[in-house]
C-alpha cells in the first residue's frame, strides 16, 4: 500500500520517469520516509510502554546480589528495556555501585544500553528486515555479556572514582503510577523521541536515495564490500563520531548495501554509531579514571571488529 | 511546602524547574524552590534526573517531563 502511494506521487502526479535517476531517488523516499515513520511511531510507543514498568530503580533492585555470568547476562538483557540516556549515566553507575551490583555486570548493562536500543532495532527491522535486526540484537547483547565478564575479570575497582565509593545512597522509592499515567508517559515519550530524531531520519533517508540513485554500484564493492579487509575496521572508526544518530545513518547503510557494502561491515559500523561516543566518554569521567574507560572502550572496540570480520566470514 | 527539583544541569532540569515556578505562581502558592545539582545529594532520591521531590517525596523523575497541569496536580496533592 505505501509502495503504491509512493508509485503514484513520482509517477503518476510528479509525471517522472521510473527509470530516471531522479524519479527512483524520489519513490525510494517517499516509500521508506512513511514506514520509517509509521515503525517508529507504534513501536516506540509499545515499548515505552514496557519500559514505564522498568525504571531503572526497579532493574538495580532485580541486579543487585547478582553475581557473574547470570549477573552479567540479566543486565544486557534488562540494558534493552531500561530507559537510559548518557546524561543520567553518572547517578545510574553510582546507584549500581552502591547496590553492590559488580563492575563488570555494571558494564554489561553501560553496554547494551545504548546499544541495543528500539530506534537502531526498529530502523533495521524496516530496512533491513527482522533477520538482520535479531541478528544485530542478538549479537549486540552477547557482546554486551563479554565485554562486561571480560571487564569484571581485569579487577579495575581502584580506577573508579573515590568518591563513588564514599557516596551513600537513599532508600530509593519508585513512583507509583497507574496504567493510564504509563500509557501517558509512553504517548510524551514517542512524541518529544519523534520531535528529537526526525530531521536525522528525513536527512538519512534523502542521502540514502542520493547513494540509491547516483552511487555506483562498482565504487561501492571496491571499498566497502567483502574483498576490502580494511572495510571493518574503517567503518568502525568512521562510527565513534557519530555518536546517536543511529536513526539517520542506517539508511545510508541500507543503501549501500543494496549496492554492495557486506553485511558484517554493516553491523560493525551500526555497533560503533550506538555503542561507542565520546559525549559517553566525557560524561564517564565522572565516574570513572581513565585506565578503565579505555579499557571499557578499548574491549568494546576489539569486541565490534570481530563481529564486523565474523559475520563477513558467514553471512 | 518544602520543594526540591534535582539535576545536574541539564536543560531538562531548568525546564522542570521553570514548570515547578509556573505552576506554583498560577496555584497561588508561595514556596521556595530548591536547586539540587550535587549528585550526592541527588542519588538520596533517583538515579533518574531531572526529579521532583515535594516535602521530602519522590513525585517525578527522569524523562519525559510531565506537562504543567501534572506538575500542578503533584504538588496539589502534597499542599
Amino acid at each position: 500500500m505505501l509502495k503504491k502511494f509512493a508509485d503514484y506521487i513520482t509517477y503518476t502526479l510528479l509525471k517522472l520517469e521510473p527509470t530516471s535517476h531522479l524519479g527512483d531517488a524520489l519513490n525510494f523516499f517517499i516509500y521508506d520516509t512513511l514506514k520509517i515513520f509509521l515503525l517508529l511511531t507504534t513501536i516506540v510507543f509499545m515499548v515505552a510502554i514496557i519500559r514505564a514498568y522498568f525504571p531503572p530503580e526497579k532493574t538495580k533492585r532485580i541486579l543487585s546480589h547478582k553475581r557473574e555470568y547470570i549477573g552479567n547476562v540479566m543486565a544486557a538483557l534488562l540494558g534493552i528495556i531500561t530507559p537510559f540516556c548518557s546524561c543520567s549515566a553518572v547517578p545510574l553507575f553510582i546507584g549500581f555501585v552502591e547496590a553492590g551490583i559488580p563492575l563488570g555486570v555494571t558494564f554489561s548493562f553501560l553496554i547494551s544500553s545504548p546499544m541495543v536500543n528500539e530506534i537502531a532495532l526498529i530502523m533495521l527491522w524496516g530496512l533491513f528486515g527482522w533477520k538482520i535486526a535479531l541478528i544485530y540484537t542478538g549479537t549486540g547483547v552477547l557482546l554486551a555479556i563479554a565485554s562486561g565478564i571480560v571487564i569484571g575479570r581485569f579487577k579495575m575497582e581502584k580506577y573508579v572514582q573515590d568518591y563513588v565509593w564514599e557516596t551513600k545512597v537513599g532508600n530509593m522509592e519508585i513512583v507509583q503510577t497507574s496504567f493510564r499515567e504509563k500509557v501517558e508517559y509512553a504517548r510524551d515519550y514517542t512524541v518529544d523521541l519523534l520531535k528529537k530524531i526526525y530531521p536525522y531520519v528525513i536527512i538519512g533517508i534523502g542521502l540514502g536515495g542520493i547513494v540509491h540513485g547516483y552511487i555506483p554500484t562498482e565504487l561501492v564493492v571496491k571499498y566497502a564490500g567483502r574483498d576490502n579487509p580494511l572495510a571493518v575496521l574503517v567503518a568502525v572508526l568512521i562510527g565513534i563520531p557519530l555518536y546517536s544518530n543511529a536513526a539517520g545513518m542506517i539508511p545510508v547503510v541500507q543503501a549501500l548495501v543494496e549496492k554492495g557494502m557486506a553485511m558484517g561491515t554493516v553491523l560493525a559500523f551500526m555497533m560503533s554509531v550506538t555503542a561507542i561516543s565520546f559525549p559517553e566518554a566525557v560524561i564517564l569521567k565522572n565516574v570513572l579514571k581513565m585506565p578503565l574507560i579505555l579499557t571499557f572502550f578499548g574491549i568494546v572496540t576489539v569486541g565490534i571488529i570481530i563481529v564486523g570480520y565474523l559475520f563477513n566470514a558467514i553471512l | 511546602m518544602e520543594i526540591k527539583v534535582l539535576g545536574p544541569g541539564c536543560a531538562n532540569c531548568h525546564k522542570l524547574e521553570e514548570l515547578v515556578k509556573i505552576a506554583l505562581k498560577e496555584l497561588g502558592i508561595d514556596a521556595k524552590v530548591e536547586k539540587v545539582s550535587e549528585i550526592q545529594e541527588i542519588m538520596k532520591y533517583t538515579m533518574s534526573t531531572p526529579g521532583l521531590v515535594v516535602n521530602g517525596k519522590l513525585k517525578h523523575s527522569g524523562k519525559p517531563l510531565p506537562d504543567i497541569n501534572k506538575v500542578k496536580l503533584l504538588l496539589k496533592e502534597s499542599a
